[in-house]
């Protein structure tokens, strides 16, 4: 370890822990404060991160007055568990294929899907956006749901983690009379996961904060999702900070309570990807 | 007899090897493979929206003109400076961060937990939280006149706009970096450092000779990813400047231009040579680190 294990040292370290930790969540904790706030006091200023009037109304507000703001949600719901529920599926049968099925052209697709994930995201928009419209998908929910229900990084994670898997398993199931599939679901996939849990973090939260895809593919204000909303939100209400935090805050809140539940497998999942 | 069952094996295996993949093959393919040859097609072309698509071919021309293009060129060097500052910060601070709490301490996890919030959070709505933040009336400026200091407009001028998106941008991607280096840390037998201790090395000479050649393929992850995830810096500077790249293009990059000109103006060749441009400056990076980095590797 570099810091001595002395008094010191301990008290140095538990400082600047402490003192990050503050960093990173006083903006947090502003904006929950803000939120709470009437607009009177949040723009006469102060420090103060217990309001001085603690009202609900921006709540209410925001959900009640703003007609859109519950539809926003449901699009961004829907769209995050759609990707979630096909990436996890998809990238593990592909993972499952290439790590495990011997069939021609096994080893140029797995090339082809290292090949992709090399791809840098500006390429790809442009001609993203004119697929859309010549497929007449502008504004609907299949454009956000498609290109986003399988990742070629989680195909890579997926594959190493049944590389690595008992192959015996899958053997005396076979014996039994299952075919691949059966394999697939009943064995293999149940014992995945671990590594599942750690895609739908990753996979859930892309699709929940991605911004430039509703951005270019949603013109139709009743299809943006929260992220757009709340950017429309800025602009429509201009110095009416105190409903973009709250708004600000209920987007952010399942997102965090996502990562607290499935935080373990979070953490597991990035050294995963690790690039080891 | 046994030559026609291992025949239909193989096509057994084959034909059940692609269905799995059907899904991937169809969302990867049109999706991020096709799009990568339409968009050379397209940079090559001038692109007619109007009723049908339609194309003209331009040669070199949008290529050329790149040249001329002003607000490319600042683009360029706002996206650059961006990644120069940026990503050797948020690497250094990540290592830092993850050498700390990689030490024995209690409350380990808690810290975990709390450091990790800002990168679970949208940058949509980070974006928006420190723009209140930045405002004339917001929480910095009250802080610094609590302290007796003068307040300041810090969106408003060029010189700044862009420091403040980076001050954010650092704060909220190195707690990610940091989980990368904490696994790397864990990996490092404690047999090493114990020996080093022996020799008399000293904790700043234990890192340097231990610490810092060990983690050297999660450094070079973190600088890569730092690298493509800076040149592609979008939903800030568009929700800090709605868009424009503002005050007076200081906030203006690359990936925003390139949406600029497809979005806005309907340019979509020049865009899209835009992007090509972007994307080989990328992989170049890359490539030169890769080879970097190997070559260390080989000493």
């Amino acid at each position: 370890m570099v810091f001595q294990q002395s008094k010191w040292g301990k008290a140095i370290l538990y400082f600047l822990l402490f003192s990050y930790g503050c960093i990173t969540v006083a903006p947090f904790l502003w904006a929950l404060s803000s939120s709470f706030k009437p607009l009177s006091e949040i723009v006469s200023g102060g420090i103060n991160f217990i309001p001085k009037e603690f009202t609900l109304q921006n709540y209410y507000d925001i959900f009640v007055k703003e007609p859109l703001f519950l539809r926003w949600m449901y699009n961004s719901a829907l769209i995050a568990v759609v990707a979630t529920v096909c990436n996890t599926l998809f990238n593990s049968m592909a993972g499952y294929a290439l790590a495990r099925i011997e069939f021609a052209g096994n080893k140029i697709m797995f090339i082809l899907i290292l090949a992709v994930q090399m791809i840098p995201g500006q390429l790809t928009i442009v001609p993203a956006y004119l697929i859309m419209k010549q497929l007449d998908l502008l504004n609907t929910y299949a454009a956000l749901t498609l290109p986003m229900m399988a990742n070629a990084t989680f195909i890579f994670m997926m594959r190493q983690f049944f590389l690595s898997f008992p192959k015996e398993l899958e053997e005396a199931a076979e014996m039994d009379g299952l075919n691949r599939f059966g394999v697939f679901f009943r064995i293999a996939l149940p014992l995945a996961i671990p590594a599942l849990a750690a895609q739908t973090i990753f996979v859930f939260m892309g699709a929940w904060n991605e911004f430039l895809k509703p951005l270019m593919f949603m013109s139709d204000k009743s299809m943006f999702t929260l992220t757009l909303g709340l950017n429309t939100f800025k602009g429509q209400y201009i110095s009416h900070w105190n409903y973009i935090m709250a708004a600000s805050m209920v987007f952010t809140l399942p997102a965090l309570l996502i990562y607290a539940f499935f935080n373990r497998f979070f953490i597991k999942g990035i050294t995963f990807t690790g690039g080891k | 007899m046994t030559h026609v069952s291992s025949w239909r094996r193989k096509l057994k295996n084959n034909v059940t090897g692609y269905l799995f993949l059907l899904p991937t093959i169809l969302v990867l393919g049109t999706f991020l493979f096709l799009p990568v040859f339409y968009s050379l097609y397209l940079s090559g072309h001038k692109v007619n929206l109007l009723g049908e698509v339609s194309y003209k071919w331009v040669g070199v021309n949008n290529f050329t003109r790149m040249a001329g293009d002003e607000r490319a060129w600042i683009a360029l060097k706002n996206t650059a400076s961006f990644a120069l500052f940026v990503v050797p910060l948020q690497t250094a601070f990540a290592i830092l961060l993850a050498v700390i709490l990689n030490a024995k301490l209690r409350y380990k996890n808690f810290f975990r937990i709390v450091f990790f919030m800002p990168t679970v959070t949208s940058s949509a709505v980070l974006s928006l939280i420190f723009m209140w933040i930045y405002n004339s009336n917001g929480l910095l400026n009250r802080v610094l006149e609590f302290i007796g200091l003068h307040g300041y407009n810090w969106l408003g001028d060029p010189a700044v706009a862009m420091k403040a998106i980076m001050l954010m941008n650092i704060w909220s991607t190195a707690p990610f970096f940091m989980v990368v280096f904490l696994a790397a840390l864990q990996d490092i037998p404690d047999a090493l450092y114990e020996s080093a201790m022996l020799d008399g090395a000293g904790g700043w000479r234990r890192f340097i000779s231990i610490t810092l050649p060990l983690i050297k393929p999660a450094t070079f992850f973190t600088v890569v990813m730092g690298i493509i995830g800076t040149f592609q810096l979008f939903d800030q500077s568009y929700i800090f400047s709605a868009g424009s790249g503002g005050p007076n293009n200081s906030t203006l990059t690359v990936a925003l231009l390139i949406y600029q000109y497809a979005f806005k103006n309907l340019d979509f060749g020049y865009a899209s040579a835009l992007a090509v441009m972007l994307a080989a400056v990328i992989m170049i990076v890359t490539l030169i680190q890769r080879k970097l980095f190997a070559e260390e590797k080989l000493n």
